[in-house]
This record gives C-alpha cells, sequence and structure tokens, in this order.
C-alpha cells in the first residue's frame, strides 16, 4: 500500500494523496497534484520524491518556508505520522505498510531483475547518481533502474503479496532481497530492564569499596590475559560469561563455565583473586 | 608461520527470532586460508540452495586449486593477483551453476545469493563480494567496513541523496543492486588488503549490520577479541535480542602471526628461468 499524505486544515481533513508517483508537487498553482490554494502558499511550494518506499520532501525555495514536526527545514526524509506545516495547512505522512506487515510476509523473500542491468554504462549511471543528489530526481533515474524497461522485466520467485510491490516498480533493475523490511528494524530497542541499574561493588583489595555502573551493553573485568569476564546487559537482565584465562572465575564460589549465567542481585564474583558484589541500584 | 596456524577462525548462523529457515551459508577451508559467507534469496528453500552452493563451489575449487599448485601460471598470464584471479573466477563459476540450476529446475527458479569471500595468503587477504554482505576490519581502535554494499542504499548515500544516519530509517533495506546466480554473468568486485598481525576481520550478512550499529559491533569484537567463539556468540545474540528479524551469520579471522611466503633466491631463480623458457619457446 502506498504511503499517503492527509491534507488538513484547522484539523478538518481537506483531502488524501496517495504517493503513487515518483514525484508530487504541493502548490498554490493548479498543476501542482496538491493544490493549496491560499496566498501564503507559493505558487510551486514543495516537492515529494518517492523513491520505493522512502519518501522525501524538499521545499522548492517557497517564500513562506515550511515546517515538519514544527522544525524549519529545507529537506526532509519522511518518515511516518510526520506532520508538514504549510501555513495554516497540515499534511500529515502515513507510511503505514510496516504495521501490516505480517510476521509470514518476512519469508516472502524475492528476487526482482531485469536482463538488460549489465548493459548499462557505468559513466551513466554515475551520472544520474549526481543528478539524484543536485536535484533530487524521481526514481526512474535511481541507479540502475533506468537502463531497464517495465513490469515484462520483473521475475519473481516465491510468492508476492501485492503490498510488497513498490508503486512505480522502479526497481527493475534491482534484485530485491525481501522488499518487506520493518521500519526501526535498525533501532535496538534499548535495553528495558525491568528494573534499575545493575552495579558492581568491589569488597576486596586496594580498591575496595569501589563501585562500577554497568550502564554499557557489555562491560569486561578482571586483568588482560589472566582472568576476564564480560558482563552483559540485555532485556531479561545481566548475564556473566567467561572470556579467558587458565582457570575460571567463580560465581558465589562455583566455578562459571563457557556459558551464560544470569545475574541476581547479591551474586558474589571472584575475579583474579578480587572478590566482588552484584546489585541492581533503582 | 603455516596459514593455518596464523590464522584462528570461528563461524556461526544463527536463523534468527523471526523466519522460520535459515538462508545463509557459511564455510571456512583453514589450510587454505579461505573464508565464505552467502546470503541467499529466492522462493522457498532456493535461497539456501544458491548459497550453499555459492560456498561449496568456492570452497572446493580454491582448495583444489591451492592444493594442486595449478595456480601460478595463470596469475602470470593475467597480470592479477593470484587471490584475485582465485577469487573472481570462481565467484563467477558459483554464478553459472546456480545460474543453470535455475534455468534448469523450475522450483530454483529466480534464485540468487550475496556472497563475501576473503582468501589469506601472503600477509595480505583478497576480498571478493557482490550485494550486501559485508567484512569489516578491527586493527587496535579502529573499526570499519572493507566493503562497500552493492546496494540501492548505499548508491543513494553516495550520491548524497540520503545520510548515512538517516539511511538506517530507510525502508528501502535489501534492495541489492548485484546478486550471484541470477544473470548470465556476474560483476565481481575484489580487492587486496595488507593484513598486520592483531587484525581481526569480520564477515557478517545484513542480519547482523541491519539489526546492530557498527559501534557495537565494534566495541563487542573489542572487548572480546580474545575468545573468538564467545565474540561470535555475542553478536548473534545482540542481532537477535534487537529482533533478529532476517537470518544472521558472523565468521571471524584473527591474525594470530605472520604468513608471508618465503621465497628463496633459489625458488626466485627458477622461476625467472622459467618465465625467460615462457617468453622464448
Amino acid at each position: 500500500m502506498a504511503a499517503k499524505i492527509i491534507l488538513s486544515m484547522n484539523d478538518a481533513v481537506v483531502q488524501e494523496y496517495p504517493l503513487d508517483k515518483e514525484r508530487i508537487t504541493i502548490g498554490r498553482k493548479s498543476h501542482n497534484a496538491i493544490v493549496i490554494d491560499n496566498l501564503a502558499v507559493s505558487g510551486e511550494h514543495a516537492a515529494i520524491v518517492t523513491i520505493l518506499n522512502d519518501s522525501f520532501l524538499e521545499d522548492l525555495n517557497s517564500t513562506n518556508g515550511l515546517t515538519v514536526n514544527g522544525i524549519a527545514t529545507k529537506k526532509h526524509f519522511l518518515q511516518n505520522n510526520d506532520v508538514i506545516e504549510i501555513g495554516k495547512y497540515k499534511l500529515k505522512y502515513l507510511n503505514d505498510q510496516v504495521s501490516q506487515i505480517t510476521a509470514a510476509d518476512f519469508e516472502k523473500t524475492m528476487i526482482l531483475r531485469a536482463p538488460a542491468a549489465k548493459s548499462a554504462p557505468k559513466a551513466e549511471l554515475l551520472e544520474q547518481t549526481g543528478k539524484l543528489h543536485s536535484s533530487m530526481l524521481p526514481p526512474q533515474a535511481a541507479p540502475a533502474a533506468k537502463s531497464a524497461p517495465k513490469a515484462e522485466l520483473l521475475e519473481q520467485t516465491g510468492k508476492l503479496h501485492s503490498s510488497m510491490l513498490p508503486p512505480q516498480a522502479a526497481p527493475a533493475a534491482a534484485p530485491v532481497k525481501s522488499a518487506v523490511t520493518p521500519a526501526g528494524a535498525a533501532a535496538p530497542p534499548a535495553a528495558a530492564l525491568q528494573s534499575g541499574i545493575g552495579m558492581i561493588q568491589i569488597l576486596t583489595g586496594p580498591n575496595a569499596g569501589k563501585e562500577l555502573e554497568l550502564t554499557k551493553n557489555l562491560t569486561t573485568l578482571g586483568k588482560a590475559g589472566t582472568q576476564v569476564v564480560v558482563l552483559t546487559k540485555r532485556a531479561q537482565g545481566y548475564f556473566i560469561t567467561y572470556v579467558e584465562g587458565s582457570s575460571y572465575p567463580t560465581l558465589n564460589a562455583r566455578p562459571l563455565s563457557d556459558q551464560p549465567h544470569q545475574l541476581k542481585a547479591n551474586d558474589i564474583i571472584e575475579l583474579a583473586g578480587i572478590k566482588m558484589e552484584f546489585y541492581i541500584k533503582n | 608461520m603455516k596459514i593455518d596456524q596464523a590464522l584462528e577462525i570461528t563461524s556461526l548462523s544463527h536463523t534468527g527470532q523471526v523466519r522460520s529457515h535459515n538462508e545463509d551459508s557459511v564455510g571456512y577451508e583453514a589450510l587454505c586460508g579461505l573464508v565464505v559467507l552467502a546470503d541467499g534469496m529466492g522462493g522457498y528453500n532456493a535461497g539456501e540452495v544458491a548459497s550453499g552452493m555459492t560456498v561449496s563451489v568456492l570452497s572446493s575449487e580454491i582448495k583444489s586449486a591451492l592444493l594442486s599448485n595449478v595456480v601460478s601460471d595463470e596469475e602470470d598470464d593475467s597480470g592479477e593477483d593470484m587471490g584475485v584471479t582465485l577469487l573472481r573466477k570462481n565467484v563467477k563459476k558459483a554464478n553459472a551453476t546456480i545460474y543453470h540450476a535455475a534455468q534448469s529446475q523450475p522450483q530454483y527458479a529466480g534464485m540468487g545469493t550475496t556472497v563475501v569471500a576473503a582468501l589469506f595468503y601472503d600477509n595480505h587477504v583478497a576480498v571478493a563480494h557482490v550485494g550486501d554482505s559485508r567484512m569489516y576490519r578491527l586493527r587496535g581502535d579502529a573499526f570499519e567496513t572493507i566493503t562497500r554494499d552493492h546496494s540501492l542504499l548505499q548508491d543513494q548515500i553516495d550520491s548524497g541523496l540520503i545520510s548515512v544516519a538517516d539511511a538506517r530509517k530507510s525502508m528501502n533495506k535489501n534492495l541489492v543492486t548485484r546478486a550471484v546466480g541470477i544473470d548470465v554473468d556476474v560483476d565481481v568486485e575484489v580487492h587486496v588488503h595488507a593484513v598486520q598481525v592483531g587484525d581481526i576481520y569480520l564477515l557478517c550478512s545484513d542480519g547482523l549490520n541491519d539489526m546492530v550499529s557498527d559501534d557495537d559491533i565494534g566495541s563487542a569484537l573489542q572487548m572480546l577479541q580474545v575468545n573468538l567463539t564467545l565474540a561470535a556468540n555475542q553478536l548473534i545474540e545482540m542481532a537477535n535480542d534487537n529482533g533478529g528479524r532476517d537470518n544472521v551469520s558472523v565468521i571471524l579471522v584473527k591474525i594470530k602471526g605472520d604468513f608471508a611466503v618465503s621465497h628463496s633466491w633459489l625458488e626466485k631463480l627458477s622461476l625467472w628461468f622459467k618465465k625467460v623458457n615462457d617468453k622464448w619457446l
């Protein structure tokens, strides 16, 4: 399902516009795809360029400018639920395909390919990418895609869900690996620990009494070459794993193994002759 | 030092948290200093078939070429480095094998795979790749990508359309612009890099670098470099903890010692005579 723009004023929806073209313009004049007949709006105010599942907003040197989520901007990579404001008008960007993807869709890996892909000379491709840079050209100019004609070149394996196909059939030349990539996949969820931050308090030796906050995902403890453990912070809690050393450190007087052990409050670790206690600070 | 003593290699592959089967394949030949990782694509189980074929073609062909010592002559002909020739030739061979299987058997139609393969020899590493499987290097404090993805997103980054930071939010990930097995021929990118003792090389499928940031991968490797098995486990665990949306595979190679090829003066002389001989005959 293509992304869309919902135009509204004073919280009343004026119209919905699917982003089914590579480039649409927003402005006062009637040739724009999204016409806003208001004097505060420039004749050609802004453009939205859509490449497969990504959309980019660009201010076309408008007189009064625009904001995205309240911040003035010239160029912006649109994210689901972004609100563009032009004068009194609001344009909400919706790209909800992510929420429609079910686990089963992840199985459907597919390849889109074009036999003509090789014929595109390198220099020409470079030139095209150069243009992309300066003027945010429509998606057909995306590298490699231009060298191939349209749908007949699409070859696919497995079942291809119609919603997985990008609106413009632009990626004609690109083998597609699992076209459905959820947004936010990249953002590692913050380790959602149920309670507080893990702490290590050193009990014996010259540093007795010192404390260490386990804020990082990985913390190594010990002496390199002698005995080292790593403490990992995960959603489920903290884990301790032996890293190196001729003998295993102990946890509550029992030697650790190569496997990770989950730490509980008041566990006692003995490492290179030093005792330390793990606890949770709220 | 012999290559298998100079390198410590470990590999691990995991299905992830979402997919039902693993289309990645990993393999290595310690005696040849060869590591191969492929991330397959295509319906049903064709992805596994394509990635598996790539790993087995590269492993068996390069192993037999190196052990039978048939490569040196070809190297002279092309003027190319031996490792570059071996890798390029055999990725192309894998390409042809997959392409023909896909053409002749309907259930394999359209299958393909990415590949990243590294051949370590004479204190150097030759790296071949197609698609978005990567090789990284940890040298001292510096952790960096050695390969450049053949992907739409990388093209967009290169052209300045999208920033590296924004690229992480893109919904156009996994659009590769090159793949092994989908066409009659394939354009293989190969480079040679000098190797230093202490370097750690990471080959991975995008299931790792899409789920875990480069910074986190680098710091985990840095901390756990003394225990490669643990480091590999940790990387996969991090990808899975972050959602594990794709299969995730890693190969780690640590350079433990020098592995320069020693050319004695006698060998050099005989090589020279051989060349002169070839020229005049």
